[in-house]
């Protein structure tokens, strides 16, 4: 790589055809996904064995190339290793696999069949990764490119095709066409709120004051979605490239980079992509000698969940407390400093390189008719397949859940799904053909959020999961509004109280007036939508409410206070896997003798249940009746031969 | 003596204080940033360093206290060698997290951010490291585990010296 300064079109133009020359596309290319899903499962050993083995078998450099790229998506499966041109996917890949990969795919081009995706439905093997339902039915255009990027080379980016939208903006486009291009295509930000993205750079490009902000909101707290890490870590100059559009339409210099303080690979490519744009001259003064000039600086975050929030992220990167401030004027006319700062999601940013270069027209026809282009969701929870799938707008739930996720795992029942995150909701059953836009999920109650999606089946309580999301909010409100904060804080106890079967008449109603209080009188979004969770629960799923209340009774029997563990000793076999997997040495019993539990000793955690083979299921979870008495003591096994 | 060893930890403060303010050229704005750079240095914030900050950013101590313990990154009390994370996200809610913390909480004796007498283990949870796929995730001294059984958790503490 040729590290100069690159001052003109022609010269990135003549760059980006040097780096081309040095491709071969008819060469195998291996990559290898390292995110972090995929890196916990030691992907990144498997990469360093790829490159010792393409040596030793000397096939490094004549014949093949390894790359490791960002997340794929597919972090159910990891680690995830996909061959080019073919497209051969291996999933679940291991260090003992990397050899035969090499010498047989990469040497001869013959296809591993153990390796490959196995469709739970169907039972087939799926060579191609286009073939494999998570991949087929989605729609990756921003998400897409994270497979053939080395997210540290600036130079895979380049040769996609990178920063020739920059160069078109400022080449071809005043600030103003810009702006106008993005509001034509009715881009909507990503991060939750869903406000029109044109709109607030225009707010921000007209307010007074200099120097103006352009700034990346990447503390994505969202418990449960993790798009904009992947796109961070996976592909940092299309958000960059995205950025520095922005702020040439919204005559900004300046900008801030916002990250997570739980995601370092994030914040390490990030830096790393930073200082490569620089030395590029992407960032700089006269960026490819436009005579625009625009600097980007890293905010590591500390940790605060309502630093998300736009006014309270800007009082973070002034190094004050991430608290959200009132919003009499809006933080595009008055933020960092006081001064004009537009703030934007890292998908949104990742969308506008996108609509330069192809047009407002392309991303409109794409979506519904108030919300345009694709989003990205992490589909998550009680799901076949786990990942990150990015679809168009106006896809239906169901289709989201079973034609991509691959429904419900062990043939368990759907429940709810729940969209928005702590600000969001519940949705149940019947409303899964409901198209996912930004309308028609604030409609039921919820919400689109950043775009978690967590699945629940019937083992998950509702008033549980109320009293999940209260909590946290509980713990991340900053405290600085009564309603927020105390309002929260009853609601932790109602709702805690219900869940230990201490709930009472009335508590219904208490939660459905505190709520009201907290949703007219709180201070930023984090309040107003806290209570959101707690509403939906009630709307959707009352009756399970009032079976804890009325009949102390769970009726997904998750609540520990009210479920019992019991071993049927009908059932029971002895053998011994309960008994050795209990923390706590709560399970009675021996070899050949009926194992039984003391109830003092148990703490709930649920493992006997689960270890118990499905075709003894001897372990009960009893709810609202009362416990059967345990067998008598030392009684012996009868085997029963037929078993 | 006794002065004489707290001189010597007092400098080795100031001199890491002066190296993470310095890479920052003393930015205030860059507070945050400092702080988060001696977390990782020492494992936890201690009043010394805190006053250290104040001193060489002139920056009120008051100030400096509100961002340590706003944040949740920072830790104002000594934490122990081998730090446990227990991932808290819904996905992993989902899936059994609070079982499985349950099962560690018992196991070690802790309660979510206690530390043990022998300074051994800090228990800690987590909203979402964006791995949930894997959930419910524990992490221990930043390798992640994903579902660990009991006998896999028992063998995890015990080579955890």
């Amino acid at each position: 790589m040729a590290n100069k300064k690159l001052s003109s079109v022609k010269e990135l133009e003549e760059l980006r055809k040097q780096i081309l020359s040095q491709r071969h596309p008819d060469k195998p290319i291996i990559t290898v996904c390292t995110g972090t899903a995929c890196q916990t499962y030691g992907s990144l050993e498997v990469y360093g064995k790829l490159v010792d083995e393409i040596r030793k078998q000397g096939l490094e450099g004549v014949v093949v190339e390894a790359k490791a790229t960002g997340c794929h998506g597919f972090c159910e499966q990891g680690p995830v290793v996909v061959i080019f041109p073919q497209e051969i996917c291996y999933v679940k890949v291991k260090l003992k696999d990397v050899p035969e990969i090499v010498s047989a795919t990469l040497a001869q081009g013959r296809v591993i069949e153990r390796l490959l995706y196995k469709d739970p439905v169907t039972g087939q093997r799926i060579a191609k990764d286009p073939d494999i339902p998570l991949y087929k039915n989605q729609m990756r255009i921003v998400f897409g490119n994270n497979r053939y990027i080395n997210p540290r080379e600036i130079d895979d980016y380049i040769a996609l095709g990178g920063y020739s939208a920059l160069s078109k903006s400022l080449f071809q486009m005043t600030p103003k066409q810009v702006l106008e291009e993005i509001k034509k295509s009715n881009l909507r930000g990503r991060g939750g709120g869903g406000f029109p993205t044109g709109i607030k750079w225009e707010t921000t490009r007209n307010a007074p004051g200099e120097p103006k902000y352009a700034i990346v909101n990447c503390d994505e707290g969202d418990p449960g979605a993790y798009m904009d890490r992947s796109l961070m870590e996976g592909n940092p100059h299309g958000v960059l490239e995205g950025l520095i559009i922005g702020a040439y339409a919204i005559r900004s210099h300046e900008g801030f980079i916002y990250v997570r303080q739980e995601y370092p690979i994030a914040s390490e490519n990030t830096i790393q992509a930073i200082k490569q744009a620089e030395e590029y001259g992407f960032l700089g003064e006269s960026i490819l000698g436009s005579g625009f000039d625009f600097k980007v600086t890293i905010h590591r975050g500390a940790g605060a969940f309502v630093s998300g929030e736009s006014s309270a992220l800007m009082s973070a990167i002034e190094g004050k407390v991430g608290e959200p401030k009132m919003k009499y004027i809006h933080t595009a006319v008055s933020g960092i400093k006081e001064r004009p700062s537009c703030l934007n999601n890292v998908e949104t940013w990742a969308n506008v390189p996108l609509i330069i270069n192809k047009g407002a027209e392309w991303l409109s026809s794409i979506g519904t008719d108030g919300s345009k282009g694709t989003k990205i969701f992490s589909l998550v929870g009680k799901v076949n397949n786990t990942g990150l799938v990015e679809v168009p707008m106006g896809m239906t739930l169901r289709q989201l859940i079973y034609d991509i996720g691959g429904g419900i795992p062990q043939g368990k029942k759907f429940k709810a799904v729940q969209t928005g995150g702590p600000s969001g909701g519940v949705i149940p059953e019947q409303y899964l053909d409901t198209p996912i836009d930004f309308d028609e999920l604030t409609r039921l109650g919820s919400m689109m959020g950043s775009g978690g999606t967590v699945v629940m089946d019937e083992d998950t309580c509702m008033v549980d999961t109320a009293r999940y999301f209260i909590s946290f909010c509980c713990e991340e409100s900053c405290g600085k509004c009564i309603p927020c904060r105390e309002g929260l804080r009853m609601l932790r106890e109602i709702l805690t109280d219900i869940c230990e079967g201490k709930g009472q008449e009335g508590d219904i109603e208490a939660i459905e007036d505190i709520a009201k209080v907290m949703q007219d009188a709180s201070l930023c979004a984090l309040g107003t939508t806290a209570a959101n969770p707690a509403l939906t629960t009630l709307k959707y799923f009352r009756d399970e409410y009032q079976a804890h209340i009325k009949e102390k009774r769970c009726p997904a029997k998750a609540c520990k206070a009210l479920t019992s563990y019991y071993i049927d000793p009908e059932k029971c076999t002895a053998c011994m896997i309960c008994f050795k997997n209990c923390p706590t040495e709560a399970i009675h019993g021996g070899k050949g003798i009926i194992h039984w539990i003391e109830q003092e000793k148990c703490i709930k955690c649920n493992t006997c249940f689960e270890v118990c083979p499905p075709r003894f299921s001897a372990v009960r979870r009893i709810s609202g009746e009362p416990l059967p008495p345990p067998p008598a003591p030392e009684t012996k096994v009868i085997r029963d031969k037929k078993r | 003596m006794v002065t004489k060893t707290k001189n010597k930890k007092s400098m080795e403060f100031s001199k890491a204080v002066k190296k993470a303010t310095g890479s920052y050229q003393k930015d205030k704005d860059m507070l945050i940033q400092i702080l988060l750079d001696l977390q990782s240095m020492f494992g936890w914030l201690s009043q010394e360093v805190l006053a250290e900050v104040s001193e060489q950013l002139e920056v009120p101590i008051t100030q400096v206290y509100q961002i340590a313990s706003y944040y949740k990154a920072f830790s104002l009390m000594p934490r122990g060698r081998h730090i446990i994370k227990v991932c808290m996200g819904t996905a992993c809610q989902v899936r059994g997290s609070p079982q499985l913390l349950n099962i560690i909480s018992a196991m070690l004796n802790l309660k979510p951010y206690e530390t043990s007498k022998d300074m051994r283990f800090t228990l800690e949870t987590v909203n979402c490291l964006g791995c949930c796929a894997m959930g419910p995730v524990v992490v221990v001294d930043s390798m992640y585990h994903s579902k660990p059984s009991t006998q896999a958790l028992r063998k995890i503490f015990e080579t955890a010296k």
